[in-house]
């Protein structure tokens, strides 16, 4: 019995343990609750690495694939499977590695909570979930994995149920999913209306045969490949937060903390980015419409980073940070570097999950404050937090021999040597970004970790470190967000110094990236002295938004905040306010769409359907009404009727 | 030296107008029921003198058949206005319109 | 004919699972003393006994090739020159339809056990009744006795609404039955005029489905019968704009009547254009299909919309399967081989779904006497074994994968792209999430926020009677979503001869008078005539 037979124990595992918690276990028995809920997740992990390790002896770089049962049959025939191939490898290790680790820091985050049990549920239920997503062998299974998701999201930002506005966040954002996945299924009729198949291996043969087929007009004057190309981007729009659907990811901070370190910086919203790489040879076909992928990634990514700098919540910081770097990632995948995309995909789950990781440990310290302008001075009380946080916060600006550096880097210098219309300009929006993610980054760290504390006495008093169930996984990611870099160093970077190009995932990741004839993406090969410049950019930027943020917030405090809200009040405002989006979204879409409804109901329905009823009805009984003064009672006038009606008769007789 | 048939005629169908006439005005029930006698006896005329022109039995059978059927229309009615008139102490048929809406 | 039909009746075929639930309901006229309880029971017994019966026709009788099984015929009304028969069989499209009836059943009784609180017999006996109307209308294959049994569905459902309903139950009564009875009886005009024709072309009046197959007939006369047939159909899905009735009477009506009505008594109306007037007007369907298109996905989103703005629980799961089912109706006008196997999975799923959240409705109902929903809120953390079969049928309803609701939309909505259909097929997409927000505003309003009524803290969570009416459905939920191959492929056959029979039909144009086709050469649907082959059936 090999791991491979055995990998469909992978999403298995997850999801028995979400059934066991969910249905059998009772709240009261916590220590068996953790073993299944904290176990069935590693021995996933555990049986993963096994498969992996036998993948690679054996059948790498071909693909394995393992079909559980057939879904249907006839004309539209789908099958349950999995595929291990290079991709879903790496989204494999990501994901249950990380995973697991989230699972294990639950354990003391959520130790004091009522609701322990179902928390446990549903994480396993994600896992299960998000598993049948990265491992589905066809777009099917990876469309319920997609929902599944979905679903979990919506129960865990939902999870502290009793109040408000948890569920409302939940809500929000399952419906803003189910928009983007609207564009997600046109986009699967279309695949499979053109090409009869849904399954990755036999799709990517039959585009490979026939290129030509996916570039005959199909709708709305697009070519097939680019129709098909747009809508899954509306359903990773959605998935992974880019404009215009992003507007669910800051209310989902409501859930717990490990939840967002989960959900919503590791795993489902990279969904998106694993999509449009997994249909990269699509995207390839469709020049237009990677274009306007990276565009829109980088207008997210900078977008996103001008709302994270105005904010006070130590998550919604987070939060955007996540939506601005999930840009960063679709700007790769639609420049055509897809190996850059998913290398940063794989960095950011480390250092974001121990950003929020980190940041839970800080919310636990102050005994729930969120509000960064409370706090201050936190790394004498909170010293591996501390440590962790900062590790991560320079791996996300972008700080030399750290992960984040060299995959935002192998971003930029991409882009930067692209062949799309605006290389350049987007080059340029990445570096800013960048700046603004190191600066921005940099100001929470300061205002959080540095100065005096602004909080009051009790929460003073509660400071302290967290336990080592919480502190254990905040030093394995960070040492992940160290390591996790030198795997896949771009070969731009090894040919800028002159040596052996050692991009160890970019060949693992190689036969992901469809070869197209004729269609090859030519990159620029830069110059050993331009690969420098443009490592030097980067650096730079990294180094000025630190240092801008040292001198802003470092030195000043808070006041350097109070003092810009005074020289430019508005646009403070507008940046706190985050553009103002959610209330535009509320204006220009819900409102009139209840309107609508209201006006369907009490006009359509009532007044006019039931009305006209009404009126029939009030018609007949005022006909019956007529119709009673013909019986009279007298004699004289019945005769006077039998008479009338003979004479007719016998008229009608005679004529 | 037979009485030509169109005699008979013209007294039948005088005789059915005058009981249409006191079917149609009369105000007292027994009024009326004695002007459907005429009506009815009318038509029996009729059918004797047709059935001795043209020799036919048949004709006089129908008239026996008819008679009877008066006798017993005649019955029933009566009976009927003796119930009404206890209810309603009279039998003025504009009086009478218990089946009113 | 008399010993003929009893026969039936006491053999093993399915006159015995058409009739043996009223002919349990006589017994109960000798009942009439008995306590409440055995009342109970002996309704339950007789719905347990009428499950296993199917059970056990279909497990013997069931060809795998999906062919239709059917009684011996019968002749009922025999007078010279007029043949009316008692003609009842059972194929891969009625079959789904018929296992349904029988599982909803002793459901609906477990479900009612607390809301009905008055005679109890007439409950028991209405829905059995009801019960035998809903089979013979979906097993007969004689058009007359079709009808027959179609107003027959009416009057135990009249009953169950007007007698045992809320305030306003007699008005929703009546509207309901005036609706219906208004489109059937064009229908009636229809039936007579193709038995009229027929028997213009035959010299004899029949009103057999498969002679009936045979006419061909001139395109004006298919236009006029097919809105007739549609007009009856149509009500009863319903479709917009002749479906008020359907939220009054869901509204009024006591749980158990609900439960019948959305799970089943709707789909009569899909089923009846699946099985009816889509093979006899093949010409006239397809010219006023792109209306019927229109009204079916004008349902899917007015219905969703308007669901979303009512402040009645009821109200909304009522408008909710105005949406479902537009999306069913949109499967079966798509002609597709796809289309139609989502359409019928999907008449099963709303039938489950649906049903389990009006129970849940009525479980609710019957705790706090009031269906508004600002009466709730909160009701998680007090009854979580409710709530989770409420969040559970509620995502089975919006069709999240991996529940039965999916299956059925995706193969519709697949189907009906691929035949062109394809800014339909966008509309009724846009549907999807729309369903996910009403239906995530129920289960929210409903279940999560602050308790902000006292009264609700102290609600009983589900006893053991109210999970056994639900697990079933649950766990069929579940199945079909995960493994929907075993209950698609059944169906498949059948289908498969009643598209083709449509598709040949097309072929040729529609004559200029009517005319009579060959007996076995086009018949809308082959697996009849095979099987008639068999049986030896005069012809």
């Amino acid at each position: 019995m090999s791991a491979l037979d055995l990998f469909w124990l992978v999403p298995a595992l997850p999801l028995a343990g979400a059934a066991i918690n969910g249905l059998l276990l009772r709240n009261s028995q916590k220590p068996l609750v953790t073993a299944v809920g904290v176990g069935l997740p590693g021995l996933s992990l555990l049986v993963a690495l096994a498969a992996l390790v036998e993948w690679s002896a054996s059948v790498r770089p071909a693909a394995y694939e393992q079909v559980l049962w057939a879904w249907t049959a006839g004309p539209a025939a789908f099958d349950v499977g999995f595929r291990l191939d290079a991709l879903s490898a790496v989204m494999l290790f990501v994901v249950t590695f990380v995973g697991f680790w989230i699972h294990v820091y639950s354990v003391g985050y959520m130790g004091h909570d009522a609701g322990y049990r179902r928390y446990f549920a549903y994480l396993n239920l994600f896992m299960g979930a998000m598993l049948l997503l990265i491992l589905g062998n066809n777009y099917l299974v990876l469309f319920v994995g997609w929902e599944g998701v979905g679903l979990c999201s919506y129960l865990l930002i939902g999870y502290y149920f009793e109040e408000a506005f948890p569920p409302y966040a939940g809500k929000k954002a399952f419906i803003v999913n189910r928009i983007g996945d609207f564009g997600f299924l046109l986009g699967l009729f279309a695949i499979w209306s053109t090409w009869g198949t849904l399954h990755f291996g036999q799709l990517g043969e039959k585009i490979l045969a026939d290129p030509a087929v996916a570039h005959r007009p199909f709708a709305l004057g697009l070519s097939t490949a680019a129709f098909i190309a747009l809508f899954l981007f509306v359903g990773a729009t959605g998935k992974s937060a880019q404009i215009p659907l992003f507007v669910w990811l800051p209310d989902a901070m409501a859930g717990p903390t490990p939840v967002s370190a989960l959900i919503h910086a590791a795993t489902m919203v990279t969904a998106g980015v694993y999509m449009v790489v997994r249909t990269n040879v699509i995207y390839q076909l469709a020049p237009e419409i990677s274009t306007v992928v990276a565009v829109v990634g980088a207008a997210t990514a900078i977008f996103a980073a001008t709302i994270g700098i105005a904010q006070n919540d130590i998550k919604k910081v987070l939060a955007y940070s996540t939506v601005s770097q999930l840009g960063y990632m679709f700007l790769a995948a639609g420049v055509g570097a897809y190996k850059a995309a998913i290398f940063h995909l794989g960095t950011h789950a480390f250092f974001k999950a121990c950003l929020f990781l980190g940041s839970g440990s800080v919310i636990h310290a102050m005994g729930g404050e969120q509000d960064i302008r409370k706090m201050g001075g936190l790394r004498k009380h909170l010293p591996a937090t501390y440590a962790t946080f900062a590790i991560s916060t320079l791996a996300i600006a972008g700080i030399p021999g750290l992960a984040g550096f060299f995959s935002k880097d192998e971003i930029l210098g991409a882009t930067f040597l692209a062949h799309v219309p605006a290389a350049r300009l987007l080059w340029g929006v990445g570096l800013l970004t960048a700046a603004l993610t190191a600066c921005y980054m940099s100001r929470l760290v300061f205002l959080t970790f540095f100065g005096d504390f602004r909080g009051s006495h009790e929460q003073e008093h509660h400071l302290h470190e967290s336990p080592r169930v919480m502190t254990l996984p905040l030093w394995v990611l960070a040492v992940g967000a160290i390591v996790s870099g030198w795997i896949g160093i771009p070969s731009g970077m090894w040919e800028a110094f002159g040596a052996h190009d050692r991009d160890w995932l970019g060949h693992f990741l190689a036969p992901v990236v469809a070869v197209i004839p004729g269609h090859e993406a030519g990159e620029h090969h830069a110059s050993q002295a331009l690969e420098l410049a443009l490592i030097g950019a980067s650096i730079a930027a990294a180094v000025v938004g630190i240092y801008l943020a040292a001198r802003l917030w470092l030195r000043r405090g808070l006041e350097a905040d109070a003092s810009f809200a005074a020289r430019a009040p508005r646009l403070q405002k507008l940046l706190e306010e985050k553009y103002r989006v959610d209330e535009l979204y509320d204006r220009i879409v819900v409102r009139p769409i209840a309107k609508l409804a209201r006006i369907c109901w009490k006009v359509i329905d009532e007044l006019v359907i039931d009305g006209g009823l009404n009126v029939a009805a009030f018609l007949t009984e005022i006909t019956g009404d007529l119709g009673r003064f013909t019986t009279t009672g007298n004699v004289r006038n019945y005769a006077l009727y039998f008479f009338a009606g003979v004479m007719l008769l016998l008229w009608w007789m005679v004529l | 030296m037979t009485v030509p048939v169109s005699w008979y005629l013209l007294l039948a169908a005088a005789l059915f107008a005058i009981g249409v006439f006191g079917a149609l005005t009369r105000r007292s029930g027994i009024a009326i029921f004695l002007s459907i006698e005429l009506m009815l006896n009318a038509a029996n005329l009729v059918l004797a003198a047709y059935a001795r022109l043209l020799g036919e039995r048949s004709g006089q059978m129908v008239v026996f058949f008819a008679l009877a059927v008066a006798a017993a229309e005649a019955a029933v009615g009566l009976a009927l206005f003796i119930a009404v008139f206890r209810l309603r102490k009279t039998i003025d048929i504009d009086r009478i319109n218990l089946m009113r809406w | 004919m008399e010993g003929g039909f009893l026969n039936l009746l006491a053999g093993d075929s399915i006159t015995r699972l058409v009739f043996f639930p009223t002919v349990a309901a006589l017994p109960l006229v000798f009942l009439r003393r008995a306590s409440v309880r055995t009342i109970k029971l002996y309704g339950l017994a007789a719905a347990l006994v009428e499950v296993a019966l199917m059970v056990l026709w279909a497990g013997q009788h069931w060809d795998a090739a999906g062919i239709l099984a059917r009684d011996p015929v019968l002749e009922w009304i025999s007078l010279p020159g007029l043949s009316i028969v008692y003609e009842v069989g059972i194929d891969g499209i009625s079959l789904p339809l018929v296992l349904l009836t029988g599982l909803l059943l002793p459901l609906v009784l477990l479900g009612s056990w607390r809301g009905i609180e008055r005679w109890w017999p007439g409950f028991v006996a209405s829905m059995l009744v009801l019960t035998t109307g809903i089979l013979g209308a979906l097993v007969a294959l004689d058009l007359f006795l079709f009808y027959v049994f179609w107003e027959v569905m009416l009057i135990p459902m009249y009953f169950v609404i007007g007698i045992w309903g809320g305030e306003r139950r007699v008005r929703a009564a009546v509207k309901f039955f005036l609706f219906t009875m208004a489109g059937s009886l064009v229908m009636l005009l229809g039936i007579l005029w193709l038995g009229w024709t027929y028997s213009r072309l035959a010299g004899v009046w029949s009103f057999r489905y498969e002679d009936l197959l045979r006419l061909e007939l001139p395109i004006g006369e298919q236009l006029w019968l097919f809105a007739a047939f549609a007009l009856a159909f149509g009500v009863k899905v319903p479709m917009f704009p002749v479906h008020t009735w359907l939220p009054d009477a869901h509204v009024e009506a006591p749980t158990g009547g609900s439960v019948v009505l959305a799970g089943i008594l709707l789909k009569l109306g899909t089923y009846g254009f699946l099985r009816f007037a889509l093979p006899l007007f093949p010409h006239g369907a397809r010219q006023l299909g792109p209306w019927l298109v229109a009204l079916a996905l004008v349902g899917i989103i007015y219905g969703a919309l308007v669901a979303w703005v009512q402040p009645d629980l009821k109200k909304l799961v009522a408008y909710s399967s105005i949406a479902h089912l537009g999306f069913v109706m949109l499967g079966i006008l798509a002609v597709d081989l796809v289309a139609w196997q989502g359409a019928l999975i999907q008449m099963v799923n709303h039938g489950l779904s649906t049903g389990a959240l009006f129970l849940l409705v009525g479980m609710l109902y019957d705790r706090r006497h009031t269906k508004k929903f600002e009466d709730f809120g909160g009701l998680a953390k007090v009854v979580p074994w409710f709530s989770f079969f409420l969040v559970f049928s509620a995502l089975a309803s919006v069709g999240l994968p991996a529940l039965n609701g999916f299956v059925g939309e995706f193969l519709i909505l697949l189907g009906t792209w691929s035949v062109g259909m394809r800014a339909a097929t966008a509309v009724a997409a846009f549907g999807v999430i729309l369903a996910a927000v009403y239906l995530l505003h129920m289960v929210q309003a409903t279940l999560f926020g602050p308790i902000t009524h006292e009264e609700n803290r102290n609600l009983r969570d589900l006893d053991g009677r109210e999970v056994a009416a639900l697990l079933p459905l649950c766990v069929l939920m579940l199945w079909i979503g995960v493994a929907p191959r075993a209950f698609l492929e059944p169906s498949r056959p059948a289908l498969e001869s009643v598209l083709a029979g449509y598709q040949a039909r097309l072929e040729q144009p529609a004559p200029e008078r009517a005319e009579l086709g060959r007996a076995d050469f086009r018949t809308a649907s082959r697996a009849f005539a095979a099987a008639a082959r068999e049986a030896e059936l005069p012809r």
